[in-house]
């Protein structure tokens, strides 16, 4: 067989962000990308600065000086909050989803489609309100009562 | 089968971290709504650390959520990366850099819950 | 109602002839057509009245070969299950590409080699111990509604690739198995008839299988069919994981009747099934 050219038409990264039709799903698959990054880059910073507190007061009490300022306070601090609650609350249903037991049981495809996605979508739903809500408490805590 | 395992145990660990870190982020983030273990002062001053850091309670659950957090978390990098075509040989490097790294990160967390744990009861006495 | 609405629209398509082109370019033709017209009609008139070299491939112009799958209007579907008007933007345009994740052959004609082999991968066929084709002639297998109901959705998928354009996991990993592969997978897994669960958590319980599936969902949406692959790789991870856990246990476990099913007569006038026209032999 004669070898012939061909064009690449892989989307790449640009996939992550287009090609299908855009169902909710897919931007909480995104947000769901996003924050874990986010809390992997807090966690293992976390994890170093807190080795402080092995070395005695005055070493934390430096480290937390460093930390305290009103960047940290009211930037850093409540979106690490924010992406862990809209992580867990979110990994939660793909726990559920992921092992099966949210997506429904196989029908017969009737046209309109109705899919797994629509069987899962009150989970959905749900864990995004309780989101909110902690994150509506997480607010009062953080900007709400003063320090 | 190894993937099997793998996975199974990154998702174990999720719901894991969903308890502990939950608990962690009501103690350190609503210490000033809710007030749990934080001395009536603020949850980071060195007497709440102090106070917490002297539970075994704490000690425990602090390593063990060290542990599932890094797991978790490494794989869940380590997913992304195997998603964007980085090539068999750097998959390969990855999961050796990924389980080197994380060991001496959780070698360093449990030196330190270990230290200030023995340092915080030796003061009380 | 007789009256016919014309419609004038322009199509945006991508062109790319292999010998010529370095890169793929968008021409635009403005063509007639009548309401109710597909978007395979629309490239159909443009080959009759005004460029005969624009290349696609179709075949069955019904929504059951899986020939016509093209980006249409920036989404994956099938261009003779689409009307013109569903996927107008900007008020007359429509515009046609080839499926991406897949390299181009020329036109609107995308090489779905790699989707093939992959489907080939996972072995979609019943696997029995043995490998035997049919280790008793005569005899049948017998299945419950019930047990058919755990698979039989899956079964209408046509292989048409639009799950795998949009799927953002195999956009950036060509090793992933990919929705219709593992979809796949799980519709023999879950055949009571099967007992090759084995071989193909091997195949589709790895590093680029059933785990690179995060649940965006879009396979399920685009899929022309409701095969909802998103559903299988689900369900196929929590077969791989439970029986990991060792919760559950596979095994092939229809049961086959011996000889004529007991009690049940041949209808008036139903002939004898043939005789075996080719010899038994073990699959490999």
């Amino acid at each position: 067989m004669v070898e012939r050219k061909r064009y690449d038409n892989r989307l790449g990264f640009w996939g992550w962000l287009g090609g299908g039709r855009w169902g909710f799903e897919r931007y909480v698959y995104t947000l769901h990308r996003v924050t874990g990054l986010g809390l992997l880059g807090y966690f293992l910073l976390h994890i170093l600065l807190t080795t402080s507190r092995a070395f005695g007061e005055p070493a934390w009490t430096a480290w937390m000086d460093r930390v305290s300022g009103p960047v940290f306070r009211y930037v850093f601090e409540p979106l690490v909050f924010a992406a862990f609650v809209i992580h867990g609350m979110n990994g939660i249903r793909l726990i559920l989803v992921e092992l099966g037991f949210a997506v429904g049981k196989p029908e017969d495809p009737v046209y309109p489609y109705r899919t797994s996605l629509n069987k899962q979508r009150p989970l959905l739903v749900a864990v995004m309100i309780a989101a909110g809500v902690v994150l509506a408490i997480g607010g009062v805590d953080f900007f709400g009562m003063g320090h | 089968m190894k993937e099997t395992r793998n996975w199974t145990w990154h998702i174990v660990a999720g719901a894991f971290i969903f308890v502990f870190l939950g608990l962690h982020m009501i103690v350190m983030h609503l210490d000033d709504v809710v007030g749990l273990f934080t001395s009536g002062v603020g949850a980071t001053d060195w007497e709440s650390v102090l106070g917490r850091s002297r539970m075994s309670f704490f000690a425990v659950t602090y390593v063990l959520l060290l542990g599932a957090a890094l797991y978790h978390g490494l794989f869940g990098l380590r997913s992304i990366l195997f998603e964007s075509n980085v090539g068999r040989a750097w998959q390969k490097a990855i999961n050796v850099l990924f389980w080197l790294g994380g060991l001496c990160l959780f070698a360093v967390g449990v030196f330190q819950a270990v230290t200030t744990f023995l340092h915080a009861n030796a003061a009380v006495g | 109602m007789s009256e016919t609405r014309i419609l004038e629209v322009v199509y945006r398509v991508r062109r790319f002839h292999p010998e010529k082109d370095e890169k793929p370019y968008w021409q635009e033709y403005t063509i007639q057509v009548e309401k109710g017209a597909t978007v395979l009609d629309g490239l159909h008139r443009i080959r009759e009245t005004t460029d005969p070299t624009l290349s696609y491939r179709y075949s069955c112009r019904m929504g059951v070969c899986g020939s016509c799958g093209m980006l249409i209007s920036g989404k994956p579907r099938l261009a003779c299950n689409t009307q013109i008007e569903e996927v107008l933007i900007q008020g007359n345009l429509v515009t046609v590409a080839p499926l991406p994740n897949f390299d181009v052959v020329k036109d609107l004609v995308p090489d779905l080699a790699p989707l093939f082999e992959k489907h080939r991968a996972v072995r979609p066929h019943i696997l029995r111990e043995g490998d035997a084709l049919d280790p008793e002639p005569g005899t049948e297998w017998l299945q419950t509604p019930q047990e058919l109901d755990r698979y039989v959705q899956f079964t209408y998928c046509i292989r048409c690739g639009l799950c795998m354009v949009a799927c953002p996991t195999f956009a950036t990993d060509p090793e992933y198995l990919g929705p219709m592969p593992l979809a796949q997978a799980y519709r023999y897994i879950a055949d009571s008839r099967d007992g090759g669960f084995e071989t193909r958590r091997e195949i589709a319980g790895t590093a680029h299988g059933a785990y690179r599936c995060h649940y965006a969902g879009e396979c399920s949406n685009v899929c022309p069919k409701g095969v909802d692959p998103a559903r299988a790789i689900q369900l196929l991870k929590r077969e791989f994981v439970l029986s990991y856990l060792k919760v559950i246990r596979h095994r092939g476990k229809a049961s086959r009747s011996e000889g004529p099913i007991a009690g049940a007569e041949r209808k008036a006038g139903v002939p004898e099934a043939p005789a075996y026209t080719i010899e038994q032999k073990p699959l490999t």
